[in-house]
């Protein structure tokens, strides 16, 4: 059981807080985020899963992904750590990596702040995404992270 | 691709002018309809030129438009450049949600205790 309590869009600080509560305890939750076999099964949607080749979550560690499209392609990752709370908080820089998987220069990482708070039953969990600008937001959506991207991407190119 | 690249920069321009809560209040306050520089120069405590600069800002980011009417100039709210921006995170709001779901199907399984 799953429900989604919130989302905030907020367009001007460009920011995006989803809240979820689950029937599992917040050390079950934080555990599909430390062990990198269960978090590739749900970071990329299932047109494009993620295969995290390195996972080092500790303070100042850092992790290295590629995610496998339909197409073939195989966009990387990055993320960063720089907070590790276990269960409560960690937070983390997600960004973009060249061929060679290594962070790409130039390209600012996107900023993750995700809490996890013990409630009646289980663990309400809340991912505050941050964005520097709109190019960085579009730069990390054609990397295909989308759950029915296509269609919510073609949404955004009529747009813009 | 530089279509893209340009719209991309539109919709920064739009971002930087909606971080500054004075520019916030006029944009929402022209969604609907239109009002005057002058009636808006009225509300806050600032000079009509500084408010003024911050229409011209908003209108840079293609957030309002301005029309003239005799000596008045009418601002006019342009919801289709917010609608962007709010479709740009709402596609992250999409994987996020789609992230919490395989979650908790992870969670709810068998032997995964």
């Amino acid at each position: 059981m799953m429900t989604v309590i919130s989302t905030v869009a907020d367009p001007e600080t460009l920011s995006l807080t989803v809240v979820a509560e689950f029937e599992a305890s917040p050390e079950r939750v934080w555990g599909v985020w430390e062990n990198p076999r269960r978090l590739e099964r749900w970071w990329g949607p299932p047109s494009y899963p993620a295969t995290f080749t390195r996972h080092d979550f500790s303070v100042g560690g850092e992790s290295r992904y590629y995610m496998t499209g339909p197409d073939g392609g195989t966009p990387h990752g990055y993320w960063r750590m720089f907070t590790i709370d276990e269960p409560n908080q960690l937070e983390f820089a997600n960004g973009l990596a060249g061929d060679d998987g290594e962070p790409q220069l130039g390209v600012e990482p996107m900023a993750a702040h995700v809490t996890f708070e013990l409630i009646d039953g289980g663990t309400r969990m809340t991912s505050m995404s941050s964005f520097v600008d709109a190019a960085q937001m579009k730069t990390m959506l054609d990397m295909g992270m989308s759950e029915g991207m296509t269609q919510a991407v073609s949404q955004i190119d009529e747009l813009l | 691709m530089v279509v893209y690249q340009l719209a991309d920069r539109e919709v920064d321009r739009m971002f930087r002018a909606l971080a500054d809560p004075t520019r916030r209040d006029i944009f929402e306050r022209v969604i609907g309809r239109g009002l005057s520089v002058s009636t808006l120069a009225h509300d806050y405590e600032m000079s009509f030129a500084a408010v003024q600069k911050h229409v011209s800002v908003l209108e840079r980011a293609a957030l309002v438009t301005k029309e003239r009417h005799g000596r008045e100039q009418i601002v006019h709210g342009n919801v289709s450049t917010l609608r962007r921006a709010t479709e740009l995170l709402k596609a992250f709001e999409e994987i996020w949600i789609g992230r919490a779901t395989r979650i908790a199907e992870i969670l709810g399984e068998k032997g995964s205790e």
